[in-house]
């Protein structure tokens, strides 16, 4: 089956409330589920913050984390993302001495650009859909990049 | 008002209404301790260990259907109460848990005594919370109690550092909770009802399911006019004993593991189970994919994620089983009880193949002749807890239980050393009623230091040894599935268990005859003490039928026919 173990994207709205990260991925680890990526932050004006997760399993894998998440006290909402907007983002670290202006140019295709450059290094931001940042990483390995950082993914329902 | 963290608790376990606390001081929680020494609101049970405070609390909760409550100190108190956390969780049992914790300054530098007791706690609590600020504290005390006891009821446990519980600050407990973010479901959608009803009214054979959510729910009485009304048969779980009386004629007897033949035979024929607050536990089902291979599911529960988990529902109905059955006895009218007529008679044949047994014999007693017993002699007139093991299987097979709430034992987690300190409990909760524990000579030594609270607070539990020499639960097995090799079981090294309850200022008793167990039996409900009745009994015997592990239902173990022997 195709759907089974597949890439799945969850977001959680909970209330900003001591440990209630730890309740959440408890409820993972406890029960062998990977998470890929999750990111947290507060929502603007509200006492909530939404954790977008991804993680991998089947269908119904899914839909018992859904429930059992819904079970703990703080969790407001759970939804899963069929139909979204994705985006992570990735910083890069280069030496200066790279081809500067080729990098740049690819950045731009990814929603990026140079956001710092010092006496050494250059480093460049880029923000997109998941898959697309692996392909950045992968363009921009000829590059010799010093440091490498992803951001979990956010999403939002469209 | 202007008051103490600690004197906050005190005042807010009153005004819940709770009328025993069990407990164990130390450092950490004395402030709360000097308060219930000043307090005449409850009383305060001292058990002589954490874990049997909170069994013993499972034990008060479970007979009188209130929120348990214990108390305990940081650190060492704190993880020893820990399985008995992970045991009302198991088997959602309502319970608040307070512990003590090293002063605010100190969490979190290793300090004398401090543990990370709501990190230990949250996997086996439905909710937990550390109290950093005294203001929080009624706030949190009222949810903890209302958390506790609604929706799917669990074990709360609430933290409080030391400092905390000496902060002065304005108390005031008459507050409106809030919780946005936690509203249990407890109607059941209309719709559903309607068309599981006549889902019910096509069946052929349909056969209701009744797991321990009933009790929880106090939905037995209603449950039993459901099934009255639809003449429609009922297997219950381990949990859900004393759902329906023993003499019941709807009643065919419990499933699972060591469910009876015909239990287990109508569930893998029946064409509509019609499951009432039991989660199709692996104990319960034996072989999924061959488990009631040809029936629809009727799933109510008051956890969504308890339906659909490992059989799915055809009609999935989240609710409190209470609600939903009085919705549906409200529509039961339109089902005929006579067209399950072939069906009940093919229950009946069923259990005439292979009713449950056992075969007496004329030298050794026979556990279940005890247990038997002890139902013709006191029958009603006891509340029945145990421990975990063969006599706990006994207990659940051969008792004749008449009401919910009767039957008190470790279900989920199978806990040895549950069974004395629950029954301390149900003594308390329940003293009109004899309480009795049965208990194994490997269990009874796992809590056996509650005989110095049983005795100090007069709750005179009858504890029945029903004394093997093995842990014979696990010897059972390693003789069937391990070619007798009975590796570390043999408990022929024994204590002395007259002189050990005797050393506490109990009785005890030494039992090798029916006739010494009647007048044992007899001496010890007559002069209301503490007791130890050690039975001597056939060490050998199984616990069957049995589905091993894995197996399919329709797949038992049944006990030798006494012509085949
Ligand atoms: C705390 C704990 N440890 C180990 C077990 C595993 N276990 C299950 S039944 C059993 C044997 C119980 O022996 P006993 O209390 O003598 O009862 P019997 O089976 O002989 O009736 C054991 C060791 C358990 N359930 N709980």
């Amino acid at each position: 089956m195709t759907t089974d173990n597949a890439r799945r994207v969850i977001s959680v709205i909970v209330v900003n409330e001591a440990s209630v990260l730890s309740r959440i991925t408890d409820l993972f680890s406890g029960r062998g589920y990977n998470i890929t990526s999750l990111t947290v932050a507060p929502i603007p004006d509200t006492k909530y913050s939404r954790l977008t997760i991804a993680t991998l399993g089947s269908v119904k894998i899914m839909e018992q984390i859904t429930k059992q998440l819904h079970k703990l006290i703080p969790v407001l909402r759970v939804y899963e993302h069929e139909d979204m907007v994705e985006k992570e983002m990735a910083l890069v670290k280069f030496d200066i001495t790279e081809n500067l202006s080729d990098i740049n140019t690819i950045c731009e295709a990814y929603n990026g650009k140079i956001v710092n450059a010092g006496e050494s290094t250059v480093i460049v931001m880029v923000a997109d859909e998941p898959k697309r940042i692996d392909n950045f990483l992968n363009s921009m390995k000829r590059y010799n990049p010093k440091e490498i950082v992803r951001s979990g993914a956010v999403a939002l329902e469209r | 008002m202007q008051i103490s963290g600690a004197q906050m608790v005190i005042e807010a376990l009153i005004a819940e209404g709770v009328d025993t606390v069990f407990g164990y001081p130390g450092g950490a929680i004395m402030n709360v301790y000097d308060e219930i020494y000043k307090q005449d609101g409850f009383q305060h049970i001292l058990t002589r260990h954490e874990q049997a405070a909170v069994h013993a609390a499972e034990g008060y909760s479970k007979a009188s259907g209130k929120v348990g409550v214990a108390m305990i100190t940081s650190g060492p108190g704190f993880t020893n109460a820990v399985t008995g956390l992970a045991d009302a969780y198991m088997d959602s049992i309502p319970l608040v848990v307070i512990s003590g914790q090293v002063p605010m300054s100190l969490i979190g530098t290793d300090a004398f005594q401090e543990i990370d007791a709501v990190g230990i706690s949250r996997s086996c609590t439905k909710h937990n919370y550390l109290v950093t600020d005294a203001k929080d504290l009624p706030r949190v005390l009222k949810e903890a109690f209302y958390i506790a006891a609604s929706g799917r009821p669990g074990p709360v446990h609430v933290d409080i550092p030391k400092d905390v519980t000496a902060q002065i600050e304005e108390f005031n407990y008459d507050i409106e909770l809030d919780l946005e973010t936690y509203k249990p479901n407890v109607k059941g959608n209309p719709r559903q009802i309607k068309k599981a009803m006549e889902a019910i009214a096509e069946a052929k054979r349909p056969l209701f399911y009744l797991g321990g959510g009933i009790i929880n729910s106090n939905a037995a009485y209603e449950v039993r006019d459901l099934i009255h009304k639809t003449q429609i048969p009922a297997v219950e779980t381990f949990m859900a004993r004393g759902t329906l009386s023993h003499d019941d004629k709807y009643l065919i007897g419990m499933l699972g593991m060591h469910g009876s033949y015909a239990s287990n035979m109508a569930m893998s024929e029946t064409d509509l189970i019609i499951a009432l607050g039991a989660r199709f536990d692996d104990r319960v089902t034996g072989k999924l994919s061959e488990f009631a291979k040809n029936a629809g599911v009727i799933h109510v529960d008051i956890d969504p994620a308890s339906i659909s988990k490992l059989v799915n529902a055809d009609y999935p109905i989240v609710g409190d089983v209470k609600n939903v059955v009085n919705e549906m006895l409200a529509q039961a009218d339109s089902i005929d009880g006579s067209r399950y007529e072939s069906w009940r008679e093919t229950i009946e044949n069923f259990n005439a193949l292979h009713p449950l047994t056992f075969h007496e014999d004329s030298e050794r007693i026979k556990p279940q002749w005890v247990i038997q017993r002890v139902g013709e002699i006191l029958g009603d007139d006891a509340n029945i807890s145990t421990d975990v093991g063969q006599h706990q299987m006994w207990s659940a097979q051969f008792y004749p239980f008449t009401r919910p709430r009767q039957f008190i034992s470790s279900g989920g987690l199978g806990t040895m050393g549950f069974g004395f300190p629950a029954a301390m409990g149900v003594k308390s909760a329940s003293p009109e009623k004899v309480s009795v524990n049965f208990t194994g000579d490997g269990s009874i030594l796992m809590n056996v230091q509650e005989l110095m609270t049983a005795v100090e607070k007069k709750l005179p539990v009858i504890n029945i040894i029903l004394n093997n020499n093995f842990l014979g639960m696990v010897r059972q097995w390693q003789t069937l599935f391990y070619d007798k090799r009975h590796s570390e079981t043999d408990l022929s090294m024994q204590p002395d268990f007259v002189k050990l309850a005797e050393a506490f200022g109990g009785v005890g008793y030494r039992v090798t005859t029916k006739e010494e167990f009647d007048a044992a039996l007899k001496d010890a409900v007559e002069k209301n003490v503490v007791a130890f009745i050690d039975v001597v009994v056939e060490r050998f015997e199984n616990v069957l039928p049995m589905v091993p592990a894995g197996g399919s239902l329709f797949n038992m173990m049944l006990l030798e026919k006494k012509e085949d022997k």
